[in-house]
């Protein structure tokens, strides 16, 4: 079970899953906040709403629902 | 070389037929493996199987960015780069995407697509347990109400915006075709016990931070119904963006319904493609009957008029730019609205407010330029040096 750092925050994911679900799996409601300071997270879970936006190892606006967990892996919210 | 985008039941069935008249293919597609909405991650359905024996070229996880019909060429993103493909006929097989509707409360992290919280269940989001709520319309709620179910979930009910008198004799036509009645049956057997409710929709949705409750429209009567998830699905919306960009002789694009008319209408793009017409012609009359009952889909679960005065004027709209409905007013076309609020301007380029504007005013969504998604600055710098050589 690959080990990720979610806000600094250590979270357990399942092999092979998208940090979208090692998030939500982990009760994660806040993937990005909107302009107007609202919490978002997945609405399509195929990579058109473009809500579900993480930082992942420092490349921001990667889409959670299409990256993969790796060991170590940093996801800023 | 033919060369197919996407990979569902569509593309490969286009990739097979074409293979089979001893043409060279390959297939692309923006996700890691085969399969399309309905099979991914099914590595055991047939059509995934015979694709994968047929020994075709898959360049899996490799998106169409830009393309040009003239000198034939597709620019494609992958993870590690840029990569420039040519063909001779292109056979474009994107697919679909879910409709969204605005409704106050859709934008709570809990709401989800109802074949989208499917995708996440099908790639491993766990369900066990949760209270989930399917409204929306048509019979994906009845297939991924049962999926969800099957994993565990407690399906508290399904909300269908059509009125019963509409759905009846709906169901006497299925009952004249074996194989969708066989499939009727099956859902309804694996839905026993799940209220199905006609002539109800989702007023709203309501919680602090994240989802805690639905407020229904059930039958006339308002009721408030607790949960953690809520699926809603207004049907599809064909993805169009690369079939307008890559209009050309040599480009056949393969529309899409259910995964039984896909199959036929990827076939005959597939026989089209290799020349084969003799081939792609005897197909007609199956695929006159798949488009005709796909037609029948449509008229019956039509949206209600209803499902346009959900929104208020605070309820957003453009969730990119969080435009509320209010400052919609007065604006006449997408455009304008574009302009003066930014409204599909964000990252998703209006994917989802555009076609929710097209049914709330009738506006046509006329404006995608390429590329076609957001692209990293390094692809687009690799076409502008294409050009240029
Ligand atoms: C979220 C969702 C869930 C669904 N669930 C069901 C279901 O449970 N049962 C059912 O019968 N039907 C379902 N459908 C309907 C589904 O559209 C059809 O059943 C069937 O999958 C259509 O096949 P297709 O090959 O035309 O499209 P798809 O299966 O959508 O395949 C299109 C492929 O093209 C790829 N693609 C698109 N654009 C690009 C690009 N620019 N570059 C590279 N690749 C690209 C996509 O990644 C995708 O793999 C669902 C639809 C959606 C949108
Ligand atoms: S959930 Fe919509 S883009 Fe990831």
């Amino acid at each position: 079970m690959p080990e990720i750092r979610v806000d600094g925050m250590a979270v357990n994911a399942a092999e092979g899953v998208t940090v979208a679900i090692a998030l939500l799996s982990a009760g994660r409601n806040r993937f990005r906040t909107s302009l107007s300071g609202e919490p978002r997270a997945p609405l399509c879970g195929m990579g058109v709403c473009m809500e579900c936006r993480v930082t992942v190892d420092g490349q921001p606006h990667a889409l959670a629902c299409q990256v993969v967990v790796r060991e170590g892996m940093e996801v800023a919210t | 070389m033919i060369v197919v985008v996407g990979a569902g039941p569509a593309g490969i069935a286009a990739a097979l037929a074409a293979n089979e008249c001893g043409r060279a293919v390959t297939v692309i597609d923006e996700n890691p493996a085969p399969g399309g909405q309905i099979w991914r991650g099914d590595a055991d359905q047939r059509w995934v199987v015979r694709f994968r024996n047929s020994g075709i070229p898959l360049l899996a996880g490799a998106r169409v960015v830009w393309g040009d019909p003239v000198s034939r060429t597709l620019l494609l993103e992958l993870p590690d780069g840029a990569r420039q493909i040519e063909y001779e006929t292109l056979v474009i097989a994107t697919g679909s995407r879910e409709r969204f509707l605005p409704f106050p409360g859709w934008t709570l992290p809990g709401v989800f697509g109802a074949g989208g919280l499917q995708a996440l269940a099908k790639s491993g989001l766990p369900v066990q347990g949760k209270n989930i709520i399917v409204a929306g319309t048509g019979p994906l709620l009845l297939a991924v109400a049962a999926y969800l179910r099957g994993k565990g979930a407690n399906i508290r009910l399904i909300a269908e915006q059509t009125p019963a008198a509409s759905l009846w004799p709906f169901g006497w036509n299925l009952a004249k075709r074996p194989a969708k009645s066989l499939q009727g049956l099956r859902l309804a057997w694996d839905l026993a016990g799940v209220p199905y409710v006609p002539a109800s929709w989702v007023v709203s949705a309501n919680g602090e931070g994240r989802l805690q409750s639905v407020v229904l429209n059930r039958r006339g009567t308002v009721v408030t119904e607790e949960c953690d998830y809520l699926a809603i699905g207004f049907g599809l919306q064909p993805s169009t963006e690369l079939a307008t960009l890559l209009v050309g002789p040599d480009t056949l694009v393969a529309a899409t319904g259910d995964a039984e008319l896909a199959l036929l209408e990827g076939r005959a793009a597939g026989y089209r493609a290799a020349g084969n017409v003799p081939k792609a012609a005897a197909m007609d009359p199956d695929l006159r009957r798949a488009r005709a009952f796909a037609d029948e889909l449509d008229k019956t679960f039509a949206l209600r008029d209803e499902l346009r005065h959900l929104a208020d004027a605070d309820t957003i709209v453009c969730r990119c730019e969080d435009v509320p409905l209010g400052r919609l007013e007065g604006k006449d076309s997408f455009r304008d609205a574009k302009l003066h609020t930014r409204c599909g301007m964000g990252p998703c380029q209006g994917r989802i407010c555009g076609p929710a504007l097209n049914f709330l005013f009738g506006w046509p969504d006329t404006s995608q330029r390429p590329p076609i998604l957001p692209a990293r600055i390094g692809t687009l710098l690799a076409e502008d040096q294409g050009l240029r050589e």
